[in-house]
């Protein structure tokens, strides 16, 4: 491959444990309890032995899903944590950010925090001072300049970081997520930012879940999953399988949620709601059928159920439309050759949040049992809608002479 | 090794100015607080110690010998409280940023340095209108205090590397110091401890460091110091013994920790 020289970053079999102890012991009393109980300790191995080097030159990128211990990874090449075991060996210097604008202090001005946040990079304030016009130029905040930090919206914040954090001169730089910040004007500079890092040689850590810039910027990548690497090399491959790995748990998480229709039960009644079968969840397209499900067979055989009723409630508080199964189904429900009703609706309400309201009647007005409490389902916006109001009610146009 | 120096002295340099341009703001006095501080708090007890309970009245030059012990104190104090939390409470930057954490405890204890600065111009002007005039001796204030320095920064070093494991420290340390406010002769001059019992004042450094402090702008028979204690000749050397364990202590402590902290806050 390449020789010793050439690697910037050489992370060898890294582990990384973290001792959960089950109650944090900060006070002495915790302290004392947790000698005297022992062991109330859990470990958790966030990355189990990873190995990859980073060469001098390389756009490097970390993809990973959330909690798959990159960050953790990143916080070891930037020295803040040390590994349980193995090691990384960095040649030349690395920046010492992995968060931008960390450091920042919202009650200085803007100018007091470039000063700040320069030293934290490595500068002092003469050298800070030269390339102060640069910075704020690039962060187009010249007018915001002697105004605390905390005044500044998050977007200024984090333009103002930016253009510190690329001031470095570091062998090696990394940055974690900044493309998820930030206007697109602003993206667009970023990106100009790293073309020239790239056409410059400029070594890059580059951590991000976005795999078009993995694509068009790294010229090599990791993809860690679970604490381990999970592939290694040519970044279109490494997007690509983070890009499947993603899909399949999203389609594992739907399938999940498909298998338990939504059930609510009381002492006796229950209910049962199919999830729309476009989306499978609780989120119904204009006009599809929502079935619902009353189970009554938990009721003794000879309870006198006169009815049962469902109701729909905008989440706001509006009743939108209630139904009762005297005025359908004869009263009261004959239990022995009767276990469930069921109501299908065709939903030509307004796109909103609905919940749903269902009932069992004794006699008239005297409520046996209720579910009042969860069912809830939303009708999705669609461009379609032809109508205005809360309803579409049953209709027909005619022209009359 | 050179350009970790100055990249390391850049960093506090701004810590440091950081700490001071946010101390007092909003206050209408700002930095004269600084000052209104120690001068508030001598004002108190000049009023008790001299009117109420008259332990003072006699003793010569009490004024400068209260507010010299009174700046002294409040210096030490301040470093180690404000050490012990400052690990703590940088956490934000200690998980984020892998700047050597050594200089947050020390951005924190300079910062009560430049104050106690500014507190030893009050002392002098003081010595001053209470009939004291600049003389050679008074320049032994400064190792003096640079004894006191290092015994407090060792300290805080320590204190600041327990408190990220036990948040108790830092209450329990307010304790410690309010004991050790009158462990210290501060009020009261040590020559009215009986002699027997004076030898065990002065196993504390900060009495001989306070003690030797007065000595040197009020050079009077009052003003006893640890060098005029003959018996036991190596008692001389104990304050200074308990000054280099407390830094050597707290300065392995810290070092073996400090990789964990970023994992430990």
């Amino acid at each position: 491959m390449s020789d010793k020289k050439d690697v910037a970053i050489a992370v060898k079999n890294v582990h990384k444990d973290f001792v959960l102890p089950q109650n944090k012991n900060s006070s002495f009393k915790q302290a004392a309890v947790n000698i005297v109980r022992q062991n109330n300790k859990t470990t958790q191995h966030v990355l189990n032995g990873v190995s990859f080097d980073i060469h001098k030159g390389d756009f490097f990128g970390i993809v990973g899903r959330n909690g798959s211990g990159k960050s953790t990874l990143l916080k070891i090449l930037a020295g803040v944590y040390s590994p349980t075991q193995g090691e990384v060996q960095v040649n030349g210097g690395i920046t010492p950010f992995i968060e931008l604008g960390v450091g920042f202090n919202p009650e200085l001005s803007g100018r007091d925090n470039v000063f700040l946040n320069g030293a934290l990079l490595g500068y002092n304030r003469k050298q800070v001072s030269k390339m102060y016009q640069e910075i704020v130029e690039f962060a187009e905040l010249e007018q915001f300049m002697d105004q605390k930090l905390k005044n500044y919206s998050s977007g200024m914040q984090v333009r103002l970081a930016f253009s510190i954090a690329i001031m470095a001169r570091n062998d090696i730089l990394i940055f974690d997520e900044v493309l998820a910040v930030g206007d697109e004007a602003f993206q667009a500079k970023c990106m100009d930012v790293f073309e020239k890092y790239k056409a410059s040689g400029q070594t890059v850590v580059l951590v991000t879940h976005d795999m078009a810039s993995v694509k068009r910027f790294c010229n090599r990548a990791v993809f860690i999953e679970d604490g381990d690497v999970k592939g290694l090399g040519d970044p279109r491959k490494i997007a690509d399988e983070y890009s499947k790995s993603n899909r399949e748990v999203i389609e594992r998480n739907l399938k999940n949620s498909n298998e338990s229709q939504e059930v609510h039960e009381q002492t006796h009644l229950k209910a049962v709601i199919a999830k729309s079968p476009l989306s499978k969840r609780h989120v119904y397209r204009y006009g599809e059928s929502m079935k619902i499900d009353i189970d009554l067979s938990s009721f003794p055989k000879d309870a006198k159920i006169e009815s049962v009723g469902v109701n729909i409630f905008k989440t706001s508080g509006e009743h939108v439309t209630g139904e009762n199964s005297r005025y359908e189904i004869k009263s009261p429900i004959d239990l022995t050759d009767t276990s469930r009703l069921s109501l299908e609706y065709t939903l030509n309400i307004k796109p909103a949040k609905y919940s749903l309201y269902i009932e069992a009647f004794k006699k008239e007005g005297v409520q046996a049992e209720a579910i009042s409490k969860g069912f809830e389902f939303i009708v999705a916006q669609d461009d379609d809608i032809s109508w205005s109001g809360l309803v579409e009610l049953p209709h027909k146009w005619r022209k009359v002479k | 090794m050179k350009y970790l120096h100055s990249r390391n002295r850049a960093i506090l340099r701004e810590m440091i100015s950081t700490d001071f341009k946010i101390r007092y703001q909003g206050s209408v006095l700002g930095y004269f607080w600084s000052l209104l501080k120690p001068l508030l708090l001598f004002a108190i007890l000049y009023i008790i110690f001299t009117y109420i309970v008259p332990i003072g009245k006699d003793i010569e030059h009490y004024p400068v010998i209260l507010l010299l012990g009174v700046v002294l104190w409040s210096f030490f104090s301040e470093v180690t409280t404000v050490g012990a939390g400052s690990i703590v409470a940088s956490g934000d930057l200690i998980r984020k940023i892998s700047i050597p954490r050594y200089l947050v405890v020390l951005a924190s204890s300079f910062s009560a340095f430049i104050n106690l600065l500014l507190s030893l111009i009050v002392v002098f002007t003081f010595c001053l209108f209470n009939g004291l005039f600049p003389h050679l001796s008074w320049l032994l204030l400064i190792p003096i205090v640079l004894e006191l320095f290092a015994f407090a920064v060792g300290i805080a070093f320590f204190l600041a590397t327990a408190n990220v494991k036990y948040r108790d420290i830092t209450y329990i340390w307010e304790v410690f110091l309010q004991g050790g406010f009158y462990a210290s002769a501060i009020i009261f001059p040590i020559s009215l401890v009986p002699a027997d019992l004076r030898i065990w004042f002065f196993l504390n450094p900060v009495v001989q460091i306070i003690q030797d402090a007065r000595y040197a702008l009020v050079p009077v028979e009052g003003n006893v110091t640890i060098w005029q204690l003959v018996e036991p000749w190596f008692m001389k050397l104990i304050p200074f013994m308990i000054i280099i364990a407390v830094c050597v202590a707290g300065g392995v402590y810290f070092k073996r920790r400090s990789k964990y902290f970023a994992e430990d806050i």
